[in-house]
């Protein structure tokens, strides 16, 4: 298993890397071009380099979706994303229809190029030592730069592996009321998710969203607070160990899911989970 | 320039999903189907760019089964002023590939030669996320996926992408395939009228062959089963009641 490490400044990751148990090499590709996380010169190192392995993969961040599409039509295979498990080489486990069905596929090309959806997955362990060897940029194909990024600087754990997470929806009402959810948050030390529909209205920024579309997050404990339960959110959180849920309507889906379900008003109960927490 | 907007015809958003009992994929037959709701947002944001000037021509295209005639309408209805369906599947259980359509869609971008692409990021049916990717790779063109917001300027387009921690904005030579995210605008409804006229607008019936483009599948769908099913849980009656309880747990 070969490592690869590709940025602007990728050292640090690679020499991280390498003491990952399994590792048995990491590559370092380290050049202003990948200093942005563009799809094309990332795509096009990767398949410079593909010859050599039978399977090409990637967590399923962002970054790896918009990249690892393009390296596999660049090398005539079909992609696999948003895997949640593996049965062998060939035959892997991923969610389909929002999560309403799992498919187990089989793939029949040479090579498998897979993102993983690291919720399901337990991290390797580390103690490994393997040899870091540094490698000359790809060709640049040029087509696109960069020109901004806007990303909230945070405290907050990271909403992927974040142990706990807090979540508001529509039910939150407002981009001001949503400092309620935050508090929670903090309180619990959790991260910060969001329905769409806090997302849509203003509440939230885009990268809060849970679900189908949003982030998958798996914690050990996901508070829902004033969001109904759509399937399109429930698949972005029902492998959550424990889901509480607070919504005042006690038909609202949620409470199918939910361990621990509350009928109450978000703006009494929250504040009082807040105090007592 | 020109404007083409793959749409897939799905299963409602609104449907509840039924896997079939023995285990051969997601009942299909006789349930509401629609477009693709990340295409809708597609249409629309080609149909702005024509309202603003930027493009002369919004062309639609679906490949799949012959129904999915009914979505390219809809696409017309919106305002797409023609369409291109690809008939490569008779049994509306039968997906074809990202990879298969990616092949497709680039040799009818040859054909076309449109200034743009834009694509849903992602169909709620196979969830899959690649289309667009594996379509800016066979085409050698840029990509701008899970466009926030996107602006046409000359020869080159400024994309705002939704991004794990916040907003990327990168900016892309034209021609380019953007993929569509749910905050790039909100789609409209075709009215009545709209619906009357579409029925009249061009519609090019093609095949894979006509393409010399293979669509047999590289996955083999070994089986499809339920999810496993949450064991029910139980309502309290307090915050300290629910403070106790998840204490349990984790908070
Ligand atoms: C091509 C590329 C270049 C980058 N260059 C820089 C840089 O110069 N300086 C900087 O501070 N940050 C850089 N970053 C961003 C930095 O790596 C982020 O802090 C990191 O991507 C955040 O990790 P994440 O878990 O959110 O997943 P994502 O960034 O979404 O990562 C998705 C997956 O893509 C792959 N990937 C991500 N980053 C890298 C990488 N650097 N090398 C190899 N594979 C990667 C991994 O498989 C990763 O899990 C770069 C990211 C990418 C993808
Ligand atoms: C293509 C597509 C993709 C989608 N992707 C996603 C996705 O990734 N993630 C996602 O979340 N959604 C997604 N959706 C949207 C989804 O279908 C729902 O519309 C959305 O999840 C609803 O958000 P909500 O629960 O916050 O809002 P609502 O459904 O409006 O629910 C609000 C809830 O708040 C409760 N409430 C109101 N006031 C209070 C109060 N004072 N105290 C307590 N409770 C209160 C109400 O009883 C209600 O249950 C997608 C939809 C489509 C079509």
């Amino acid at each position: 298993m070969t490592v690869l490490a590709v940025g602007a400044t990728a050292k640090d990751a690679a020499d991280e890397a390498a003491t990952i148990e399994g590792v048995s090499k990491v590559l370092v590709a380290e050049d202003a071009l990948y200093g942005h996380r563009l799809a094309e010169p990332t795509a096009a190192l990767i398949v410079s380099l593909a010859g050599d392995y039978s399977h090409i993969v990637a967590p399923a961040t962002t970054d790896a979706k918009n990249i690892l599409p393009r390296v596999a039509a660049l090398l005539d295979v079909m992609v696999l994303t948003d895997v949640t498990s593996v049965v062998d080489a060939d035959t892997f486990e991923r969610p389909v229809y929002a999560g309403n069905a799992m498919q187990t596929v089989k793939s029949k090309d040479e090579k498998k190029v897979i993102t993983f959806r690291t919720s399901t997955f337990d991290a390797a362990a580390t103690g490994g030592s393997a040899a870091v060897e540094d490698i000359a940029a790809a060709e640049d194909p040029a087509l696109s730069e960069w020109v901004e990024d806007k990303v909230a600087e945070s405290d907050r754990p990271e909403l992927t592996s974040a142990k706990i997470v807090v979540s508001g929806g529509r039910g939150v009402g407002s981009e001001e009321d949503f400092v309620i959810i935050e508090k929670l948050a903090d309180k619990l030390g959790a991260a910060v998710g969001a329905s769409r529909a806090a997302v849509d209205s203003g509440f939230a920024p885009n990268d809060w969203q849970v679900g189908q579309t949003g982030k998958v997050v798996a914690p050990d404990l996901y508070v829902a607070c004033g969001i109904s339960g759509a399937i399109q959110h429930l698949a972005g959180m029902k492998d959550s160990k424990i889901i509480v849920a607070i919504n005042k309507d006690e038909e609202a889906p949620i409470f199918q899911v939910a361990d621990f379900g509350l009928v109450a008003d978000l703006f009494e109960a929250v504040p009082a989970l807040t105090e007592k927490v | 320039m020109k404007v083409l907007v793959p749409v897939k015809r799905v299963i409602d958003y609104n449907v509840k999903v039924r896997v079939k009992a023995d285990g051969s994929g997601v009942d299909l037959a006789n349930v509401k189907m629609s477009m693709n709701p990340f295409d809708e947002i597609a249409v629309e944001e080609a149909i702005r760019l024509k309202e603003a000037g930027k493009a002369e021509e919004v062309i639609v295209v679906s490949i799949g089964v012959k129904q999915a005639q009914e979505t390219l309408r809809t696409g017309l209805a919106m305002g797409a002023d023609r369409a291109i369906l690809v008939t490569a599947a008779d049994d509306v259980h039968e997906d074809i590939e990202p990879l298969a359509v990616a092949k497709l869609l680039a040799a009818i971008v040859k054909e076309e030669e449109p200034g743009l692409v834009i694509c849903g990021k992602q169909a709620i049916d196979n969830d899959l996320n690649a289309t667009g990717q594996m379509l800016a790779a066979l085409t050698g063109y840029a990509q701008a996926t899970n466009a926030n917001s996107l602006e046409v300027d000359g020869d080159a387009a400024t994309v705002a992408r939704e991004v794990d921690g916040g907003l990327q904005t990168i900016k892309v030579k034209l021609p380019a395939i953007v993929t569509t995210d749910l905050r790039l605008n909100e789609p409209r409804y075709a009215s009545l009228p709209n619906i009357m006229k579409a029925k009249k607008k061009p519609l090019d019936e093609k095949t894979p062959a006509d393409y010399g483009v293979d669509v047999a599948p590289r996955l083999e769908i070994v089986k499809t089963a339920e999810p496993a099913e949450r064991a029910a849980g139980i309502m309290v009656g307090s915050v300290d009641e629910l403070v106790e309880n998840s204490r349990k747990g984790a908070i």
